[in-house]
């Protein structure tokens, strides 16, 4: 059991996601770095798909109520144990009666910690990610606070023997400040003239301080559009719609699945991670336009490497 | 433009237009491809989402390249015309008009030049398709609102309309399933539960569904 001392600023129980209810109207949610929650998975000895912890900004206080391994990846939000600060991207042992705290941001947004046997809440349509804004999934719904007992399945073998594995930082996605995102053009690229992709292919835009998991709103020159709406269709992760204003928004994890704004291109799945780790208010990004066969092999890499990695 | 067409979305999804207008006969052939692939999956079809124009289709990337997913779509398409479809359900929806249930009531009759027992009897007189779901959890956006009854937006929309609202929102008229902040303009409240995360599937309607409104309370 983890026990809550102090929830941080927004921390949330997620895995992988809830696919398979859109057509319903329910987000996928699930981590906006999976590429940081299934590093932490693997280096405790959990499928990449359990449920861990998702940090934002500033980190909370964990109690370990019974011995438990760790590992915490994504942003460096400086990782204690009992005070010490300890490596990331790395299984940790953590003693009965130990705490887990955060000291101050390093870089990126989002920290992610799974425990060897995941965290056991209730599954909600096949999954224990949080959705803040439908109130379900995660603990009773909502972010972590004081006194919340976060439940850990079941473990075998010796924890502290399986302490001190580490994934290789060359593996690392590239994460960044002010990272350049690749990205497909379309669906409805049509919408747009030419100065429009130019724009957005060519200009820097800031993260602007309203950015959450369900949207990215950017800040900067503004997207020239031909037609000011579409009828309302799907929208999926990492479609970028461009409303009325011409400020370009990144639909994230808890993204509404439809919308009537016309998307000028998606950014690719690998690259989610580098948006996950940008922070409101601060980072800049730049969109780099690449084609559908290169975003799919990008994807196949990305992912061939995290299963080898486990091997 | 020629429709309908196939268009890449990202590295994961593809999306098939069928026009670019509300109508029936075009939501029905969203449908018609959205059963002829559930019917008759291909390796690596991950999800499908339909709307009122297009269908969004999920596939894996690691099974299927753009080519390889588009031709297998184009087969699903191609099949679609001549797949029959099931009848659609007919659904009643009870609903509890006006007062604190439907607050905007007066606004409508208001801005249509109706009276409030107009706008009911309107508003139950006519059956309606489920177009699609979406925006939020549950959301139901019905088609077949008598034009007398077309009413704008709230200006601001709400931060909280409870789950079961039924609203107006132009020509449309739509359910919430989940309590959600909300501009459609309010007339009444089911007390259905059209959102249950432990049935499957999780809510009571589903795009192509045939919907009346019933009065009560």
């Amino acid at each position: 059991m983890l026990e809550v001392l102090d929830g941080g600023w927004l921390t949330t129980i997620q895995d992988l996601g809830r696919p398979g209810y859109e057509r319903y109207g329910i987000p996928v949610s699930g981590a906006m770095d999976f590429f940081a929650l299934r590093v932490a998975n693997g280096l405790v000895g959990n499928p990449p798909g359990a449920a861990g912890l998702e940090i934002t900004l500033v980190g909370p206080v964990l109690a370990a109520t019974a011995p438990c391994l760790v590992a915490v990846t994504g942003a460096d939000l400086t990782f204690r144990v009992d005070g010490r600060e300890m490596p990331m991207w790395m299984s940790v042992f953590v003693r009965r009666g130990s705490v887990i705290s955060f000291g101050g941001r390093r870089r990126g947004c989002r920290a992610y910690l799974a425990v060897a046997g995941g965290i056991e809440v209730p599954p909600v349509l096949g999954s224990r990610s949080t959705y803040l804004p439908g109130r379900f999934g995660g603990w009773e719904g909502r972010a972590l606070r004081a006194g919340d007992r976060l439940p850990i399945g079941p473990v075998s073998g010796h924890l502290p023997e399986r302490a001190g594995r580490r994934f290789p930082p060359h593996r690392l996605p590239a994460y960044s400040d002010c990272p350049t995102v690749r990205a497909v053009p379309g669906p409805q690229d049509d919408h747009f003239p030419p100065e429009g992709l130019e724009t957005f292919f060519g200009a820097e835009y800031r993260v602007s301080p309203t950015s959450d998991r369900m949207g990215y709103r950017l800040e900067g020159p503004p997207v020239a559009r031909r037609r000011a709406e579409i009828i309302s269709d799907g929208v999926p992760p990492g479609a970028v719609q461009v409303p009325p204003d011409g400020q370009p928004i990144v639909m994230m994890a808890d993204h509404q699945t439809t919308g009537g704004y016309p998307k000028i291109a998606t950014v690719i799945t690998a690259d989610r991670p580098l948006l996950a780790q940008c922070v409101p208010g601060e980072s800049r990004i730049r969109f780099a336009a690449v084609d559908i066969a290169e975003a799919q092999r990008r994807y196949r890499e990305t992912m061939e490497m995290l299963e080898r990695s486990w091997e | 433009m020629t429709f309908p067409r196939i268009l890449p979305v990202g590295d994961a999804a593809l999306v098939v237009e069928f026009g670019d207008e509300i109508h029936p006969d075009i939501h029905r052939r969203v449908l018609a491809l959205d059963h002829a692939l559930a019917a008759d999956p291909f390796p690596g079809l991950r999800e499908t989402v339909p709307t009122y124009r297009s269908l969004l289709v999920y596939y894996d990337p690691r099974q299927l390249s753009w080519d390889e997913a588009r031709r297998l779509v184009a087969n699903a398409l191609a099949r679609s015309t001549d797949t029959p479809m099931p009848e659609p359900r007919e659904v009643e929806i009870p609903v509890v008009y006006g007062g604190e249930f439907g607050p905007d009531i007066g606004f409508v009759a208001a801005h249509t030049g109706l009276s409030e027992e107009e706008v009911v009897r309107l508003h139950t007189s006519v059956t309606y398709t489920v177009y699609m779901l979406g925006f939020a959890p549950g959301f139901v956006y019905l088609g077949g609102l008598p034009e007398a009854l077309a009413t704008p937006r709230l200006p601001t929309p709400r931060p909280s309309v409870p789950a079961g609202s039924v609203g107006i929102a132009g020509l449309q008229t739509g359910i919430y399933g989940l309590s959600t902040p909300g501009g459609w303009r309010l007339i009444g409240r089911t007390p259905l539960t059209m959102l249950d995360l432990n049935r499957q599937p999780p809510t009571l309607l589903q795009p192509g569904d045939r919907v009346r409104f019933v009065r009560i309370g």
